[in-house]
């Protein structure tokens, strides 16, 4: 299966929004060359700004930029934009409802050898409970793209999640991604089997191994984690009577605590997490670091059966 | 501008003239009523709130009143003309002194400020655009407004805008880290079309600035950070114009150290920390305002 990085779809989606809107400037933080920065910079010079090791400034200023009548787009990795600079995101973005295009960059498990430092595994929960914030986690390249594209468009802040490297190519190149969108990417009336970012190619692969066991799974990508899709996820759920949630995240607060909260408002199911469970991350390949945090295939699999088993039908 | 109405301690305040196209020609005289207008307003407005921030609101005042009665092209008329001066309160918690030159400048009905800090008033606590439309950016989390005031002058010169961007801060808020990104970020970027006043009270919340994190003098920090730096007299309109010409002669950012007094013109006030954030009862409502209107309109 072809593979391609997150952050590759990113800067070609922030390409392709700067050449449709002459109002979209990049701000960088000292980690261009990480995220691929300097594509934009080469290629829109003078709509590129580069603060230095300054996240709180470069989410302040973006707020000025925003002001001043720009769509500016921010990114470094997501534990320094959205984490260190989580109260200019609150009180300077957010509580002003500016445009501002967070891009959080080496997002969850993928940052895997720089360790639990440069591991994000709360930043969604962080974004998620910020009023007027809307958060696009998208699986595939393609997707990261079209979820740049729509983030250039949708009214207000709008935190973007992405990773280090290669992930499984799902989507095609002409994908689109909305506020409050979901992809079901395979039907299946036994389980419903819900993720984000990485973790949708993981699912794909545990439905199909369940389906030789004899458990047909319903596959849904919730790439829109605020909105979230919430018709579409309870229509899934109160027809496969169970959940599992996987996503390289903190159980609480992400796509698992989301989820765990609409269904706790609509409809009574079970639910299992595939999440990181209240620990940080370590050193080790994101291949490696996965799989101890059971963050793989079997680990879906694994909770689609237990969950299957506390509530036999 | 649009006459000022008559307030509640029966001070009529001057007919203050400025170009609705440009800078106003106030005298200063003038500016000086209007001045201790603001601080009546000021005071019984956080009287009558029941909370606020009297200190750095009394100190901010005359630097308030310089920037939109003297300084700022703006236009009341036209609070959203796309060419006027920006102007980022990012010492929120001087909110009453702004709302109340707002008042007096003509974008506001005086009677307004008697709903400060009210539910569903306009005059939040801390600035709010989102109900007061025509300030040019929420503030109230000390440091950030400067930042943001940083990358709205960056923007407004990547577009090539006339508009210049003025900033106000308090000397204890100079000790947020962010304030020295983004100081250092507006020199590197040779900036020149913002102007930050440092409002240096010399008192913060829990003591004096010296006491609680010694910095001074101010103006070698703005000088290390690439800014040129301007020392003013921040309670004298003559010191203040001369300032602000200075700074905005200058290329590149331009700061003013503008020395001032917490709590300036009640004595009772002045130089406390005390009074950073605490109401004044009824008597000592009284007192102040004979301290003012004493001081001669």
């Amino acid at each position: 299966m072809k593979t391609r990085a997150t952050r590759e779809g990113w800067i070609d989606g922030l390409m392709a929004a700067a050449g449709r809107d002459p109002r979209v400037v990049l701000m960088d933080a000292d980690v261009s060359r990480s995220i691929g920065g300097e594509r934009f910079a080469d290629r829109f010079p003078t709509r590129h700004f580069n603060v230095g090791v300054s996240e709180q400034e470069m989410l302040a200023e973006a707020a000025g930029l925003a002001l001043a009548g720009f769509v500016p787009f921010v990114q470094s990795y997501a534990v320094f934009c959205a984490g260190r600079a989580w109260e200019q995101i609150r009180t300077g973005i957010c509580h002003m409802n500016l445009g501002v295009k967070i891009g959080g960059a080496h997002a969850g498990l993928s940052a895997g050898p720089d360790g639990a430092t440069h591991q994000a595994l709360e930043d969604v929960a962080i974004m998620r409970v910020l009023p007027n914030m809307k958060v696009l986690v998208p699986a595939d390249a393609n997707q990261t793209r079209a979820a740049a594209l729509a983030a250039a468009s949708i009214e207000g802040p709008v935190y973007v999640r992405f990773g280090r490297n290669p992930v499984p190519v799902i989507y095609p190149e002409d994908c689109s991604v909305v506020a409050g969108g979901a992809d079901v990417l395979r039907e299946g009336g036994d389980v419903l089997l819900i993720a984000a970012g990485a973790m949708v190619a993981a699912c794909l692969e545990a439905a199909t191994a369940l389906e030789a066991g004899g458990v047909s799974a319903t596959v849904i990508n919730a790439y829109s984690i605020k909105p979230l899709a919430e018709d579409l996820v309870i229509e899934a759920a109160g027809r496969c009577g169970r959940v599992v949630v996987a996503m390289d995240h903190q159980e609480a607060g992400g796509l698992f605590g989301a989820v765990a909260e609409l269904l706790a408002r609509r409809c009574s199911v079970p639910v299992e997490p595939v999440c990181v469970a209240d620990r940080f991350g370590e050193s080790g390949s994101p291949g490696e670091i996965f799989a101890v945090l059971g963050l793989t295939a079997e680990g879906v699999a694994a909770a689609a059966r237990r969950v299957l088993e506390r509530h036999a039908r | 501008m649009t006459p000022c109405e008559p307030s509640k301690g029966g001070v009529v305040p001057p007919a203050l003239r400025a170009r609705p196209d440009g800078p106003g020609d106030a005298l200063i005289p003038d500016l000086e009523r209007t001045a201790a207008q603001v601080r009546l307003d000021v005071l019984g407005m956080i009287h009558r709130a029941g909370s606020g921030h009297p200190g750095g609101s009394l100190s901010a005042v005359e630097i308030l009143v310089h920037l939109y009665f003297r300084e700022m092209h703006l236009s009341p008329d036209q609070p959203f003309d796309d060419d006027r001066d920006r102007f980022i309160l990012s010492k929120g918690h001087a909110a009453p002194a702004l709302y109340s030159v707002l008042a007096r400048r003509g974008y506001l009905d005086p009677s307004e400020l008697d709903t400060l800090r009210r539910v569903g008033s306009r005059l939040q606590g801390h600035p709010d655009m989102r109900r007061l439309p025509f300030l040019d950016a929420s503030t109230g989390s000390l440091g950030q407004g400067f930042a943001t005031a940083v990358g709205m002058a960056r923007g407004l010169a990547a577009r090539g805008s006339r508009s210049t961007v003025f900033c106000l801060l308090g000397d204890g808020e100079l000790q947020e880290g962010i304030v020295w990104e983004a100081a250092a970020g507006a020199a590197h970027a040779r900036l020149s079309n913002i102007v930050a006043v440092v409002d240096c009270n010399g008192v913060q919340l829990d003591g004096t600035v010296d006491s609680i994190k010694r910095q001074k003098p101010v103006s070698t920090m703005w000088l290390a950070w690439g800014w040129h730096a301007v020392d003013t007299d921040g309670h004298s309109f003559e010191s203040l114009g001369s300032a602000f010409m200075e700074a905005r002669a200058c290329r590149g950012p331009a700061v003013l150290c503008a020395r001032t007094i917490k709590g300036k013109g009640v004595s009772f006030m002045e130089g406390s920390c005390s009074w950073h954030g605490r109401c004044p009862d009824e008597g000592e409502l009284e007192r102040a305002r004979a301290e003012i209107l004493g001081g001669g309109l």
